[in-house]
């Protein structure tokens, strides 16, 4: 029997998709970068070495930033134009998304997805490798729509807002940015913390593209067609 | 899958050092370092170009300012100001202007004054508050009379970087802000030598390096071409800093 091929992404989710996947890459290794700078976090509207640091950063490698030798101004280069790429393809992507209706129809978390008896399920069918309902295999299961909704609508717009509250100028521009997050140093700590949250999703993410058959989902995120498992 | 991750994880160390490859080329650096240029036209065109800094209360202050950067500039000549309690050190503003200045700080207190308590930020991450207080850049300038050809000034320092002294400037827009000043006084006492005395600058929507110290001399031009390297201040010409530090 000839497999079934399906028409997963469309064009939008798979440009953005790989636009966000370069600018992540690239935003976490200069930011990386960037902190060896100053790797102390605070909490408040202040914070400097003489402060109470709340979190000691390691310094990390050579192997984990952009660039590998210590250069704060080409991180910051590097970081500063990405972070344009990411903010505002991520706009773009979320306006064609409600208008294609890509976020209502494969992203809404229904009541029965967040059922703990369906979670449950769910999880088991994860630890048994199996990623897709066979009743609708097109469809997210109710973890991968978890995972999404937090990283698209929660996690990325915490550190690209975090990151605007770290600008003087934004600050001027937009002085809510400090209201919201409790100040300056305090953004900065919250956008370590959403970066965190974000390269741990990239590394699940990878651990399960490679689960689920990499051939088959790369390819479905290049061209969008994707072979439903038999 | 040993060999699916180790592909995976030097495919990524690859990137990496990809990254550091075609920054060298020209075109890749000359667009990543756009960048700037982006930042500066978006914030522009989201505030007002009189736009405040976020100021704070007394309580809101840092209990220690650290201080960067030179801590003494150490040069015979400011040892001289420095022993003399600087009553023999001038600010000098000149270039395009119509009438240049000698300034002492006498003179610089008889100007209207403006205190406030800003953030200060570093490039590197941590920031400090602090009291500020002297008289708005956009005053002395009016005195001097700026000339229209005038697009930028130039602060010239008594620390040495290299040999040479430290300089940055900014554009017509920050030098008028409101909250830009030539700062006399930090936490309602005389600047401190490991802060900069007798006078810096605050440019408050802009990165600590912005915020020259030691000043010397206030020279509006027209170009940056031709002053240091021509890309505006010493960390721009040496070490690629962004000119704009706004962000």
């Amino acid at each position: 029997m000839a497999a079934t091929m399906i028409h997963r992404h469309r064009l939008a989710t798979r440009v953005w998709h790989w636009l966000n996947a370069v600018a992540i890459f690239i935003l976490i290794g200069s930011g990386l970068g960037i902190s060896n700078a100053h790797p102390r976090l605070y909490w408040g509207r202040y914070g400097a070495n003489f402060d109470h640091a709340w979190a000691q950063l390691p310094r990390f490698p050579a192997w984990l930033t952009i660039p590998a030798s210590y250069n704060l101004a080409i991180s910051r280069r590097w970081h500063l134009f990405f972070a344009l790429v990411l903010g505002f393809s991520l706009l773009a992507y979320m306006i064609v998304s409600l208008l294609n209706r890509h976020f209502q129809r494969d992203l809404r978390v229904r009541r029965r997805d967040v059922g703990t008896a369906h979670l449950r399920a769910d999880v088991r069918a994860h630890l048994a490798l199996r990623f897709h309902d066979p009743e609708a295999p097109g469809e997210y299961n109710a973890l991968q729509k978890l995972s999404y909704v937090a990283v698209i609508f929660f996690a990325l717009p915490l550190v690209i807002f975090t990151g605007l509250a770290l600008s003087p100028g934004m600050d001027a521009a937009w002085p809510w940015l400090l209201d919201l997050f409790g100040g300056r140093q305090s953004a900065r700590s919250l956008h370590f913390v959403a970066m965190a949250v974000i390269a741990l999703f990239t590394i699940v993410h990878l651990a399960l593209v490679i689960l689920a058959g990499w051939r088959n989902e790369l390819r479905s995120m290049l061209t969008g067609w994707w072979r439903v498992p038999e | 899958m040993i060999r699916r991750r180790t592909l995976l994880g030097s495919g990524a160390g690859l990137m990496l050092a990809g990254c550091d490859r075609v920054i060298q080329q020209p075109t890749v650096r000359s667009i990543v370092f756009k960048g700037e240029d982006m930042h500066r036209a978006l914030q522009r065109a989201l505030s007002d170009r009189d736009a405040l800094a976020p100021e704070f209360t007394p309580e809101q202050m840092s209990p220690r300012f650290r201080t960067n950067g030179t801590r003494d500039p150490g040069t015979p000549a400011y040892a001289a100001l420095r022993a003399g309690r600087f009553a023999d050190w001038r600010l000098t503003v000149d270039g395009l202007v119509a009438r240049p200045l000698s300034l002492s700080l006498a003179d610089l207190g008889r100007f209207p004054q403006r205190a406030q308590i800003t953030r200060h930020d570093c490039v590197e991450g941590w920031s400090a508050i602090g009291k500020w207080q002297g008289p708005p850049l956009g005053d002395v300038l009016k005195a001097a009379g700026l000339r229209d050809a005038a697009r930028y000034i130039v602060f010239r320092c008594a620390d040495l970087y290299g040999g040479a002294p430290y300089y940055e400037s900014i554009d017509l827009i920050d030098a008028f802000h409101p909250q830009t000043i030539l700062a006399w006084a930090m936490n309602d006492r005389f600047l401190d030598v490991g802060h900069g005395a007798p006078l810096r600058l605050r440019v408050e929507r802009q990165l600590g390096y912005k915020h020259a110290k030691y000043l010397m001399q206030v020279t509006a031009v027209a170009s940056l071409a031709g002053i240091g390297k021509g890309r505006g201040g010493y960390w721009e010409d040496n070490v690629d800093y962004d000119w704009w530090a706004g962000i």
